[in-house]
């Protein structure tokens, strides 16, 4: 947010989008530093502002949570108190629900971690200087591909290769449906971590976007009276925007346990 | 006047289409929350779950209308 306060003194246009897109250096204030941009085999695999967030964001999980988790005794005391809390209340409301207890401990680990890493992208880019990496295409993209594959692996594991995508149609049908069923049902295999990708995606962006356009209108109107109110609403958004912080990543861990047990499970 | 150019028709669709992405999510999760304090009213031991359905489902209806959302700004940078 200090960045949109500081980049924006055209009187005309306001340069949203360059601050929500990735870019090569890091907007410091007045300070930009170039990140290191380098080419392997062809690919360009320079390092962005998106990549260093979600690097930075998974430090700290790793720090946070094999520092206080590191003394286990059968009861947790201090920071590891609230961690086991979120992870049973994870596990209990979340995940075995959809899951079901037996496969649980199979699944808990990805969940987890798309939780937490989620959340963390997601916070920190509410941080000032902060950039989300959640607000990437790509990086939900591969997040949703990441549950699409623990959906089909899942689903291969508990009903075979060809028992899975048997079991995708309902039983009982009339033979006639068979030819509108079988496309449905394969497509939606993919609309839903598609959606799990563009709710993510569009959620982090459109937060980002109110606040940066609602800070810029006191420049774009060149009147400093327009300011206690542009500061208020943009306050206003910023706490919705720590909320849906959490709730889309609970969304996003909720959804892709649904659809893993939806796999797993497939008796309609 | 003459019709207008191609540029123009895209961002005054993208903006009919915001407003009425907007419209549509207002209504739909303006619904859930009718019907969640309708429950809560009827059943106040429930709130606890009441409250967390209707913020999964207001999660999903908003995931919908930010689909129309993105197409909107898709048409805006065509």
């Amino acid at each position: 947010m200090a960045a949109a306060a500081e980049g924006n003194n055209e009187g005309g246009g306001v340069d949203i989008l360059g601050h929500i897109l990735d870019s090569n250096e890091w907007h410091l204030g007045p300070l930009h530093i170039p990140l290191p941009q380098f080419e392997l085999f062809g690919i360009d695999m320079s390092i962005t502002v998106h990549l260093l967030m979600m690097w930075i964001a998974s430090l700290f999980l790793l720090v946070t949570l094999i520092t206080s988790t590191k003394k286990r005794g059968l009861v947790p005391s201090g920071f590891a108190n609230a961690i086991e809390a979120l992870v049973i209340f994870l596990r209990d409301d979340v995940i075995v629900p959809n899951v079901g207890a037996k496969d649980a401990p199979r699944f808990m680990p990805f969940l987890l971690t798309a939780f937490l890493f989620i959340l963390a992208c997601n916070l920190l880019g509410l941080i000032p200087f902060g950039a989300t990496a959640t607000a990437n295409i790509n990086v939900t993209a591969t997040l949703a591909i990441c549950s699409f594959i623990a959906m089909i692996v899942g689903g291969i594991r508990h009903n075979g290769f060809v028992g899975y995508f048997v079991g995708l149609i309902p039983s009982g049908l009339p033979l006639w449906l068979m030819p509108i069923m079988i496309p449905l049902e394969f497509l939606g295999l993919f609309t839903k971590p598609f959606a799990l990708a563009v709710r993510l995606f569009a959620n982090l962006t459109a937060g980002h976007v109110v606040i940066i356009s609602l800070i810029s209108l006191i420049f774009v109107l060149n009147t400093l009276a327009v300011a206690p109110v542009a500061v208020m609403f943009a306050l206003a958004i910023y706490l919705l925007e720590i909320f849906v912080a959490f709730v889309q990543a609970y969304v996003f861990t909720l959804l892709s346990a649904v659809f893993i047990g939806m796999a797993i499970h497939q008796e309609h | 006047m003459e019709g207008l150019a191609a540029e123009a028709y895209g961002y005054l669709s993208a903006g009919i289409g915001a407003g009425l992405v907007a419209l549509g999510a207002g209504l739909g999760i303006g619904r859930i929350g009718q019907g969640a304090v309708d429950g809560t009213a009827r059943q106040p031991e429930a709130t606890g779950d009441i409250r967390t359905t209707m913020i999964i489902s207001a999660a999903l209806i908003e995931g919908v209308a930010l689909f129309g959302m993105v197409i909107c700004v898709l048409l805006v940078f065509k």
